[in-house]
Parts: structure tokens; C-alpha cells; sequence
């Protein structure tokens, strides 16, 4: 199989999650392909701009549904800058999936704690469907999301509704007040305080700002949680999504190879610094 | 140098075993002079050779010289390595077709035109070792690299002179041929010995009837390559890596290297295990096509690092340091084995003449 073929897909629906927050739900135009394609919960795609450029964007959808592939997009370079203008109807190109994702495996039977920023809710999304759907399989899910301002909030019916299953907690928290804010004002990592845990049975995803990351796994590591049960979702710049074109290296790992989703304990020493 | 079956190929038949190449419809790349290097040519013949020449290097220097007036394989190397070869500097990925009825993808790797190459160095026969670890024995196989590859008969050359510049001997990779080639010549005062190390090689060398090479000639080519070794002056200590780079992070000595070095990139365009690459967007006017073109990249360029508003690596020091631990220590955890083979072109096409030897010995040193 050539890593590098494109393969065509059409956007079935645009979701303006906020400004310039876009979801695209996709579905592959080739019957074959699509039966074909499988991903797990963390994974990404490159997606391809046809004339300008391909970026590596997560899955954010049910790893169990995977005929629509939901990808969530912030413009801030000239290829999202263009992907934001795309609509329902329009055709891309999608190269995929990469990565490694959550280990929803090893997660199996421990208590789950979910610690994201930002965007960074998103790539973790089809993980916390996965766990949901296999309820009885996890111990308690603790969710805590911080953004920089109320409107940064994303998925705000999917934090509702996550908040319904049984031993869940969903904690939300916002830099700044906003008038329908009902949640915590401050940073994430001021969540901890609030949720109780049982450090050795838990196990932690993160993603979101890397300082962010950095300082939530040493909190959770003064707590007792083992450096090696925290997995970190890591960005960097990816060109061709197979550990080949050597932007993406964080000390002797290739972020979309090794990556996204790594252990906190094999990254940690090169966490903060370029190599 | 290990001992093979070797045959005496005299000066004067050196053409027959060129041709009987040609034969197999092999395009012969060689060493030829050109903008006072060597740079790999098509050549019909062993006239265009590099006869009578020799290169001498220096940090920050190569110049042609008179070499030997009967010897063509006196030019260790000039600034290419395999590596344009089968990782191609310019590589056409993905060809788009935008029509109405959406986009259209054809990725096929381009049959490439089989080429025997002529008068390889150890030094890139490792480093193509090496690049295939990368490009095709991981766990995505790339096609065009494998296209290439495939099509490339290695007629190695053992090295008989070193540049001040060269430490191959240091890096276990020269300067003797071991693996990895299809035929393997060294020049002797006489003529030249040649051994098989394929199939291949083994066939062509049937076809020309030569005779066995006698113990005094096989003698003369050991002694060569050994001396060749014995005169290499650079070498990097290898024993500590890849810890010791590692914990050389924050030491002061990458601000010295940082207030030489120029970020040109000349060391990882030369280098030929280096592989990061860039893929560029080439659309037409019309828009109704577009190309995906791989093209070299390297850690040196600020867009490198860079993701959506932060630079990961902002500053020379910083690149650099990417590039040397890379080089020598995250490389063994990826791929096994040092991404450095000792060729020493970083050093001589350095514009400022910096030479890792130096920096690594210093960066290495206990006391920061």
C-alpha cells in the first residue's frame, strides 16, 4: 500500500462549532475505500486541499462509526485558512489514519481521567464515545476541560451529555467570567483540587497547550498517578504523517509515528525543549 | 577488507567491463569533472573519467588537483552521495486531477531507468544501508525510494587515499567496501582487482574471462586500504553516544557553534543519511491540476520547527543541536546505528568550516 495515495472524500455536513472552529463530517467517495477504513479513537488523517496543501487533523467521531469521519479544524494557517471556506458538497482528500491513538485497552477496568484544553477536547472526543459505549467495561470517567474564554467552549452538548453516564464527572473551567458561565474561573489544573481519585487505579488522557500537559501530569504525578498511566496528545509540524519527513521529532520520537498519543514517561525528559 | 574471489582487470580493459554493463542496459553514472568537483555524469566510456585528478579537502575547502596521471579513482568524493539517487531531491508524489465531478489521485512511483553507478565509496554504500532502513524496511515502505533502488547496480571503488576531512574509519563504515555493491574495484598501480559481491557482479565478471588475482596484488590493495585508514587524522569517539549528546543539552559550547554557523543547510544537502523532506503544493494556473512534489528540506530552515504560531527550534543554537543529536544519538534509538558514516562532506562544504569532530569532543568534554 502506498502511504502517500490520497483517497477522495465529500464534506457531508460543515459544523460551525465557533468562530473559526469548523467540524467536517466526511465520507469517502470510493465504496471500497471506505468499507476498508478503520481508526482508532486518537488517530489522525491528512487532510488534502486540492491546489494548496495537506494538515494533520484527529478524528474526532466514534471510532465504531467510521463510514463519517468528523475532523475538527481551527484556521490558523493558509491551509486550514482555505479548508474553513469549504462546504457541504465540496470534495478533499484524505490520507490515513496515522498515529497511535488512546490506549482504551490499558484503560480497560481503571478509573479514567480526561484532562484537556482548547481544542484539545476534540482529538480526544472519539475515546470518551468508545469508553461511554462500554460503560460497564471502565471505572468512573472524570472529565476537566479548560478554555480561555466561555465562547472558546466546544462540544457543549457533547460535555452535557457525556455528564448523564453514571460515575461521571464533567468539570469545566474558564480563564476568564463570562455571563453564562457556570463553571469554574481559572485554569485546569485548579480542577484537581475539586475531583476525587484513586491515583493508583486511574489512568490519564491529555491534550491540549503542551504547558498545559507539562504542568496537569506533574500535579497528577504529586497525586500519585505512575508517569507511566499519563499519555499526552502531541503537536507538532507533520508533513507526511510516517515519521519520514523529520519535522515532527521530539528527541528520539516521531510525533506522528510514536505519536500523537505518547507516554508521559518516555516524553517527559524532552518535554519543553527541542531534543 | 574481507577476502574475496578477486580478478586482475588491467587499465586497459577497464572499458570492457564499463561495456559489458551497458550490455545488461544499465546507463553508466560516474564521477565526472564538473564546477571543480566531481559531480555523478552519464558517461559512455572510461575516458570521461576523473583521470589524472585529485581532490584535496579541508574544512570549508575542496579544490581539484593533479593527481596520479594514470589513476581515475584518486577523487575521493565530491558533494553528492547516493543519496540524490534513490531519495531524489525532487520527487513527484501525488498527481491531482480537479475536475467537476471532484478530485482524482495517482500516486504510481515512475519506473525508473536502470543505472549502474561507478566508483561508489563505503562511506555511501553505509549510508545508503542506512537510508533504506528509513525509506524502506519501516514500517511504511516508501515506493519511490524502492523504484529507484531497485534499479541501481553499485560498482564500488575501496578507498586508497583519505581527506583530512574523512573519519569513515572511526564510524566502522570504510574504508574498505564490505556489503552492499554488486562489483568492488580497487585501483592498483596496475590496473585494478575486482571482486563480485552479487549475483550480478559475479556474471559480469564471468563474461570478461579474467584471471584470478595473484597474493602480491591482493596484497598491494590490502596494505592501500589499510594505509588509506591509518591516515585518517578525524575520527568521533563513539563509545558514549547517544547518552553523552543527550545530556550535552544545555551545554555552553552550542552558543560557540551558534555564533559560526550560518544555518545554511549545506551539511544536511550533503549529508547523505540526512532525509527530512518537505512536500510542496505545485497547482497549474488553471487550477484544474496540481502536483504534490517531495523536495529536500532540513533542520537548519526556520520553517523546520515551526507550528501555528511557535517555532519549536527559533534559533541557530537550537537547530543545530536538533541536528547534531539527531545525528548522533536520537538516530541510534530510531534506526539503530548512527546516522553519521564518517564521509566528512559536512566539514568540507561547511562555508565557515565547522567539523562536528570538533564540536562532539567538545561538547562531550566533562567539565562545561
Amino acid at each position: 500500500m502506498n502511504p502517500y495515495a490520497i483517497h477522495a472524500a465529500r464534506i457531508a455536513e460543515k459544523i460551525q462549532e465557533a468562530p473559526g472552529i469548523y467540524t467536517f463530517r466526511l465520507l469517502f467517495e470510493d465504496e471500497a475505500v471506505a468499507s476498508a477504513f478503520a481508526f482508532a479513537g486518537g488517530q489522525f488523517n491528512m487532510l488534502y486541499v486540492a491546489g494548496v496543501g495537506e494538515i494533520p487533523i484527529s478524528i474526532v467521531s466514534d471510532p465504531d462509526r467510521a463510514r463519517e469521519l468528523d475532523h475538527t479544524i481551527r484556521v490558523v494557517g493558509r491551509v486550514s485558512e482555505v479548508m474553513g471556506n469549504l462546504q457541504e458538497g465540496d470534495t478533499l482528500g484524505i490520507r490515513g489514519p496515522f498515529g497511535h491513538g488512546w490506549p482504551l485497552d490499558e484503560a480497560r477496568g481503571r478509573d479514567v481521567l480526561v484532562v484537556t484544553g482548547g481544542l484539545g477536547c476534540a482529538p480526544v472526543a472519539g475515546a470518551i464515545e468508545y469508553i461511554f459505549r462500554r460503560r460497564e467495561q471502565y471505572g468512573s470517567v472524570k472529565i476537566m476541560h479548560g478554555v480561555k474564554k466561555p465562547r472558546d467552549l466546544l462540544f457543549r452538548e457533547r460535555f452535557d451529555a457525556w455528564r448523564q453516564h453514571p460515575d461521571t464527572e464533567v468539570l469545566l473551567a474558564s480563564d476568564v467570567a463570562g455571563r453564562t458561565w457556570h463553571y469554574h474561573i481559572g485554569v485546569v489544573t485548579e480542577l484537581f483540587d475539586e475531583v476525587e481519585m484513586e491515583p493508583e487505579r486511574s489512568i490519564v488522557m491529555m491534550c491540549g497547550p503542551e504547558v498545559m500537559m507539562r504542568l496537569a501530569a506533574e500535579h497528577m504525578g504529586r497525586r500519585g498517578v505512575p508517569r507511566e498511566r499519563m499519555y499526552l496528545s502531541m503537536e507538532r509540524n507533520m508533513q507526511c504523517g510516517i515519521g519520514l519527513c523529520g519535522h515532527c521529532q521530539i528527541g528520539p520520537y516521531f510525533a506522528c509515528k510514536d505519536g500523537p498519543v505518547m507516554r508521559y514517561d518516555r516524553i517527559a525528559p524532552f518535554l519543553g525543549r527541542d531534543v | 577488507m574481507t577476502d574475496r574471489c578477486a580478478f586482475k582487470l588491467p587499465r586497459d580493459r577497464f572499458d570492457d567491463l564499463l561495456q559489458a554493463i551497458r550490455q545488461r542496459n544499465y546507463l553508466l553514472l560516474a564521477p565526472v569533472e564538473r564546477d571543480g568537483s566531481v559531480m555523478w555524469g552519464e558517461i559512455e566510456g572510461s575516458r570521461e573519467l576523473a583521470w589524472g585528478k585529485a581532490d584535496s579537502q579541508a574544512p570549508g575547502s575542496y579544490r581539484l588537483e593533479a593527481g596520479h596521471p594514470e589513476r581515475c579513482f584518486e577523487v575521493t568524493h565530491g558533494p553528492q552521495s547516493l543519496k540524490s539517487l534513490t531519495f531524489s531531491p525532487r520527487q513527484k508524489l501525488v498527481h491531482v486531477r480537479c475536475g467537476d465531478d471532484g478530485l482524482t489521485f495517482d500516486s504510481e512511483a515512475a519506473e525508473s531507468k536502470p543505472t549502474a553507478v561507478i566508483g561508489v565509496r563505503a562511506c555511501d554504500l553505509a549510508a545508503l544501508k542506512m537510508q533504506e532502513r528509513i525509506f524502506i524496511e519501516g514500517e511504511y515502505a516508501d515506493p519511490y525510494f524502492k523504484a529507484r533502488r531497485e534499479k541501481l547496480l553499485l560498482v564500488a571503488v575501496n578507498c586508497t587515499r583519505a581527506q583530512p576531512t574523512c573519519f569513515c574509519a572511526s564510524m566502522g563504515t570504510g574504508p574498505a567496501a564490505e556489503s552492499g555493491f554488486d562489483l568492488v574495484l580497487t585501483e592498483l598501480e596496475e590496473g585494478f582487482l575486482v571482486a563480485a559481491g552479487s549475483r550480478t557482479g559475479e556474471e559480469i565478471i564471468a563474461s570478461l574471462n579474467l584471471d584470478a588475482a595473484g597474493e602480491p596484488e591482493q596484497e598491494e590493495a590490502r596494505q592501500a586500504v589499510e594505509a588509506c585508514a591509518a591516515s585518517q587524522t578525524r575520527s568521533i569517539n563513539t563509545e558514549q553516544l547517544p547518552q553523552a549528546m543527550y545530556a550535552a543539552h544545555d551545554h555552553p559550547h552550542w552558543d560557540d557553534i551558534a555564533s559560526r554557523c550560518l544555518s545554511c543547510a549545506n551539511c544536511t544537502m550533503v549529508c547523505p543519511t540526512c532525509f527530512c523532506h518537505a512536500v510542496e503544493e505545485v497547482p497549474t494556473l488553471s487550477r484544474d491540476e496540481s502536483e504534490r512534489i517531495r523536495v529536500w528540506d532540513s533542520c537548519f530552515t526556520p520553517e523546520h520547527g515551526y507550528i501555528h504560531g511557535k517555532n519549536m527550534r527559533p534559533a541557530t543554537r537550537e537547530r543545530y543541536r536538533m541536528w547534531l543529536t539527531h545525528k548522533l544519538a536520537a538516530w541510534i534509538d530510531q534506526f539503530g546505528s548512527s546516522g553519521c558514516v564518517g564521509c566528512g562532506r559536512c566539514i568540507t562544504w561547511c562555508p565557515v568550516g565547522i567539523d562536528l569532530t570538533a564540536e562532539v569532543a567538545a561538547l562531550l568534554e566533562k567539565d562545561a
